[in-house]
């Protein structure tokens, strides 16, 4: 469904990532590792748009999508779940899933059984539709995050750094919500710090060095032999 | 020296009133910058082609209303074209890369409306005439009639950003415009639309300030200059801020009037302003960010 071939990335004059080659495939979990500013966070922005690759390919369902809006690229059903959240702040909880809710397509009845999902899967985000998306904590902004690019029906969600800061308990939430997501089969490519939780929710996974893939195998397998996290995450 | 009470009351209200018209062209300054980081140097430019137009459209069908209106939405598509063509291009360069198209914008509008309309001072007939005493003044209804408009049309605004949907598009593209987005809102678009929506109010603000202060190719400059005052003292890009900062200057210079001429009551705008640079340079209105 969507597949990166040999994409080239430059931040300016830096060049990032240095022929990126992933695929995944529909409804598919996909995990990305690799330690910090190895490109991980430059591909998926890629992906959505927000970066322009030099070279290379970006595939979405079959068509390029390389140099398009990120706005067309969210209506074909690619939704970004950003490292660092990106809330509306001065936006009410609803009102930041209004920005992916209020588009053609979507009436009242399929309004409020999007919503009701979402409120199953995160109540306390119910208990907290007017409240400032500023004033969450750290995890309620991240499931408000995740909870808003639900909102777009998206057939794979990119996801960076979920878990980032969050307490235990809700890890654990996190997980569940990637298990529901991919039960209805969306795809998400997931980029992490978090090895056990990675290997545990991806079928596949991909581990990044200095800009390329260096290594691509089942979780399966990485999860009976740490010897390949080992050598390149030193864990 | 004491001034008397009466004097006080009547440069108060004389002080809202032209506050009210100055937050209509500030307010549409403050929304194009919140939302795109554009100084529209031109947006006085706006005010007096909306003059023009209300006083053409006043000329054939001598009806206000309907000048207010062809006014507010021919210039509100103006707008939209003079985005799209030269501002789209530029966002997210370098501020004074727009400052300089802007300020270029303003002195074609000059020139085409001199051109087009001459250099005499065009006057719009009230839709009300009447006054009313107000001390020893004849106070004219229009005046108030204009503060109230203003404020509707503004109320209107708020209503439409707060609960909207495309107010909600207006409101999450001005606060992280990537992740906008990022959720399928059509930023380009939603920019054009927002200079629209600000050309607009200032050809309204034109029309109405056209009975009080007749409209010549150059009350632009003016225009800008307040707004552009009111838009730093109220905090750049907020529009709560700008409305009370329109009023508060308008106060200030209606009140330095009593006691130096109004040419040089100016001055004290231009004392707050760089005031509020030195000391708040957020703005009066919002809390000191830490």
């Amino acid at each position: 469904m969507l597949t990166l071939d040999n994409v080239h990335t430059y931040y300016g004059k830096s060049h990032i990532l240095h022929g990126v080659s992933i695929e995944v495939k529909s409804g598919e979990v996909v995990g990305l590792l690799g330690r910090n500013g190895v490109g991980k966070s430059t591909t998926l922005k890629t992906v959505m748009g927000l970066v322009r690759p030099s070279e290379g390919h970006v595939m979405f369902e079959g068509r390029s999508i390389a140099g398009m809006a990120p706005h067309h690229l969210a209506h074909l059903g690619i939704a970004w779940v950003p490292e660092d959240r990106r809330i509306f702040r001065l936006l009410s909880v609803m009102e930041n899933l209004r920005t992916g809710l209020d588009r053609s397509g979507v009436d009242e009845t399929k309004r409020k059984a999007m919503l009701d999902k979402v409120y199953a899967s995160f109540p306390v985000l119910a208990d907290r539709q007017s409240q400032a998306g500023g004033t969450l904590s750290g995890g309620e902004q991240q499931m408000l995050a995740i909870a808003r690019a639900m909102m777009l029906e998206p057939k794979i969600i990119l996801l960076d750094e979920p878990t980032e800061g969050l307490m235990p308990r809700m890890v654990g939430q996190i997980l569940e919500i990637i298990r529901v997501l991919n039960r209805e089969g969306v795809a998400i490519l997931l980029v992490e710090q978090n090895v056990p939780l990675t290997l545990e929710a991806s079928s596949r996974v991909y581990i990044m060095e200095k800009g390329v893939v260096k290594h691509h195998a089942p979780a399966a397998d990485l999860r009976a032999d740490h010897t390949v996290i080992h050598q390149y995450l030193g864990i | 020296m004491a001034i008397p009470l009466e004097q006080i009351l009547i440069q108060t209200i004389n002080g809202i009133v032209n506050g009210m018209i100055l937050a209509l062209v500030a307010s549409g300054l403050t929304l194009i910058f919140g939302i795109m980081d554009v100084v529209n140097f031109a947006h006085g430019d706006l005010v007096m082609l909306g003059g023009f137009v209300g006083a053409a459209t006043i000329a054939t069908t001598g009806n206000f209303w309907l000048a207010l209106l062809a006014a507010a939405v021919v210039i509100a598509v103006f707008g939209a074209a003079l985005q799209a063509t030269t501002l789209r291009p530029l966002i997210g360069r370098d501020p004074l890369t727009t400052i300089l198209a802007t300020f270029g914008i303003s002195l074609v509008l000059q020139k085409y409306a001199i051109w087009q309309w001459g250099p005499s001072a065009r006057r719009i007939q009230e839709p009300i005439t009447g006054n009313f005493n107000l001390f020893y003044l004849q106070y004219p209804w229009y005046r108030l009639l204009t503060a109230l408009l203003a404020a509707a049309i503004i109320g209107a605004l708020y209503l439409f950003l707060r609960y909207g949907k495309y107010g909600i598009w207006i409101r999450a593209t001005t606060q992280d415009r990537v992740m906008a987005q990022a959720m399928g809102i059509p930023v380009p678009l939603v920019h054009t639309a927002v200079f629209a929506i600000g050309a607009g109010m200032a050809a309204a603000s034109g029309v109405l300030f056209g009975p009080l202060g007749g409209v010549t190719q150059n009350i632009g400059l003016d225009f800008t200059l307040r707004a552009f005052i009111v838009v730093v003292v109220g905090g750049m890009g907020n529009l709560g801020g700008s409305i009370l900062a329109s009023i508060f200057i308008s106060l200030l210079e209606a009140y330095a009037a009593l006691i130096v001429s109004p040419a040089q009551a100016v001055i004290v705008s231009f004392v707050a302003l760089i005031l509020t640079l030195l000391f708040r340079p957020t703005g009066l209105f919002v809390p000191t960010p830490k």
